[in-house]
This record gives C-alpha cells, structure tokens and sequence, in this order.
C-alpha cells in the first residue's frame, strides 16, 4: 500500500483525538487530505511527536491520544519508547507509518528494513502492537487497538509514494498551537 | 545555599505542576523532592531534547512545565528550542545546572561551562544566572515570559541548591 492510503484508512476513524504529527511527509499527507483543529502539525523537532504524544497523553489521561510518527522519527527518539512504556499511557495509540525511508529528503534509507519497530515496542514494554500490511487490514487493527488499554502501537507498513507535490503546512506554527489547545480544551 | 525544598515549594506556588528532566548531581536534591511528591510528577527523560517534547506536550495539555538538566545537554536541545518551542510559542522554564562554571570542574564540562551564556544567546533563549539574592526575581521574570509564549532558562551554579545525594 502507499502512504497516502493509510492516511485514507486512518482519517475517516478519527473522531475528537488529538493526533500528534511527525514531521515532513506525515504532517504534510494528514494537512492535505483533511485538516483538523485537533492536529497538531510537528513541522521541525524531527524525533519529539512521541515525546510531546506522551506529554499529552499523561496530562489528559481520559482523552484517547494518538501520535502519527514516522519509522526515521522512530529511530531517532527510540528512547522515547522507554518513556512511553514506562510512563504506561492507558490513552495512548502510537501509529508508525514505516515506508523505510526518510522520504521527504530524497528516500535515503533508514534501518527499518532490518529492524522491527514493532518488536522494539513490545520489547519495552508496549501493551500491545500490530503490524499491518495491506489497507484493509486497517481498520480493524485501529478499532482493536483504540479499544485497548494502552500504550500500544501500529506499525503500517507502506510503499515510498509521497509526491513532492503535495504542499506544505499552510498554518503558522502559532496557529497550531492556538487551534490544537483550543480543541483540546 | 537555597533548600531545594523551598525552591519546589516556591514552584508549585507560582503553578507549575509538570516536571521532566536528566538529572545532574547539581539538581539532585531538587529532583528527588518532585519525585518523591505526588502533587509534583516528575517523568525521567531518557535525553533532555525528549523531556522537551514530553514538556511541549504537557503545555499542550495545560499543564506549566519545568525541565531540569544539566548543561552537557544543552546541545541536544538547540534544535527543538528552536524549531519548536520558539516559533510554535511554547514555553517551558528550564532549570539548566552550570557545570564547568569559571573554568573549575571535570575536563568534560569546562567548554561547554565556558560557552552555555554564548550559546542561550545566538538561540535566542532568555535566561538569568539565578543567585540567593535574585531567584525570586529571576522566577517572577521567567513567568513573564512564559506568558508571552516564551521559553526561559534559570542556569544555577555549583552549591546553590543543596544536594541530595
């Protein structure tokens, strides 16, 4: 499957989660294809989604928290992973949108073709993961796992399909702010 | 030398209630404290660019954060100072421990000692030098700025707090 299909699964079966985006063309795909108040666009700070996910997540711990991270977001912060298993989430879904490149720059590769995030997550301590591979298995891996306790993590598997095309952010990093505290509440 | 306990006391008193951090012996009296109180959840960061994030969030959330490292982290941070905090407009105050100050400590931290004002500067991070006679102080003008939005920065020298280990 491309990127911009699990976006598709995803999008639709969001309702008032907040959602923390990863930088670069996971910011950019969720923007294009539906923006929302309650998502916050992490355009720089490349490797915090997960942390500044968990800081939600501890603070709001009756409001479901989902962090859209990238596999070289993964990489970089995989220490973060700790924080998240040990801080233990209940509210907590980290979806890992695994293209195994660091797509935005040019597909260099990154080291999620030989290493399992997946198998990392459990390894810390994760409640629960699932790795999927094809669209239609999305849905029904988010609903098993936004129903569980957490923190748990979905790792899709997707195709480097990200079209340069696809634009950019459109509001300021101010107005992020604003508007995910806003719908945040 | 301040009571680490007067200090958290003062904090809880201003509003903060989040705290996150790497610890340095400078600040282990401090740390110790908030972990030990529930009114105080202290999160242990695996590097402190993490417990920026993890702060970042609990601002998010509306919580008034506090980050507490050592200056050897500094680095580690600059990019999420900058392209996070800074231009999405949130703060966080950091108590940063001065480790190498006046050029007197272990090898390690005498550059980083040296350069730490220098380098809060160039990021355009506000900061003050905190001291017995101007905490207070330096801690009403951090709240300032964290109302406008903005990261500030308390660095502390050896033996200003007392320690806890």
């Amino acid at each position: 499957m491309k990127g911009t299909e699990a976006f598709e699964e995803i999008i639709p079966l969001l309702t008032d989660e907040p959602v923390i985006h990863a930088n670069g063309f996971i910011c950019r795909e969720s923007f294009n294809l539906k923006d929302r108040e309650g998502n916050f666009y992490m355009i720089g700070s490349m490797g915090l989604a997960s942390s500044i996910g968990l800081g939600v997540a501890v603070s709001r711990p009756d409001q479901k928290t989902i962090i859209i991270d990238g596999d070289g977001n993964v990489l970089m912060s995989m220490g973060t992973l700790a924080m998240i298993a040990a801080a233990a989430p209940r509210n907590l879904l980290h979806i890992v949108i695994d293209n195994e490149v660091y797509e935005s720059t040019g597909r260099q590769g990154t080291l999620s073709s030989s290493v399992a995030l997946d198998d990392v997550a459990k390894s810390v301590g994760y409640t629960h993961t699932k790795r999927v591979t094809e669209k239609e298995q999305i849905k029904s891996a988010y609903q098993e796992l936004i129903g569980k306790e957490g923190p748990s993590l979905l790792l899709i598997k997707v195709e480097p399909s990200f079209d340069k095309a696809t634009g950019r952010v459109h509001h300021t990093p101010e107005e992020i702010t604003s508007r995910f505290m806003k719908a945040l509440g | 030398m301040l009571s680490s306990k007067i200090f958290s006391e003062l904090l809880s008193s201003k509003g903060f209630n989040f705290y996150s951090g790497v610890p340095c012996s400078l600040l282990s009296g401090l740390i110790r404290i908030l972990d030990d109180d529930p009114q105080t959840p202290y999160y242990p960061a695996v590097r402190e660019d993490a417990a920026v994030g993890l702060c970042a969030g609990a601002y998010l959330a509306g919580k008034l954060p506090v980050l507490l490292m050592q200056n050897s982290g500094l680095g580690y941070c600059l990019n999420a100072f900058t392209s996070l905090n800074l231009i999405y407009k949130i703060p966080v105050l950091v108590v940063m421990s001065w480790r190498g100050e006046d050029g007197k400590d272990a090898p390690e931290h005498i550059i980083m000692g040296e350069i730490n004002q220098q380098l809060l500067q160039t990021a355009g991070m506000e900061y003050s030098v905190i001291s017995a006679d101007n905490y207070e102080e330096s801690l009403d003008k951090a709240l300032q700025k964290i109302k406008e939005g903005l990261p500030y920065t308390l660095l502390v020298g050896k033996g200003f707090f007392d320690e806890g280990h």
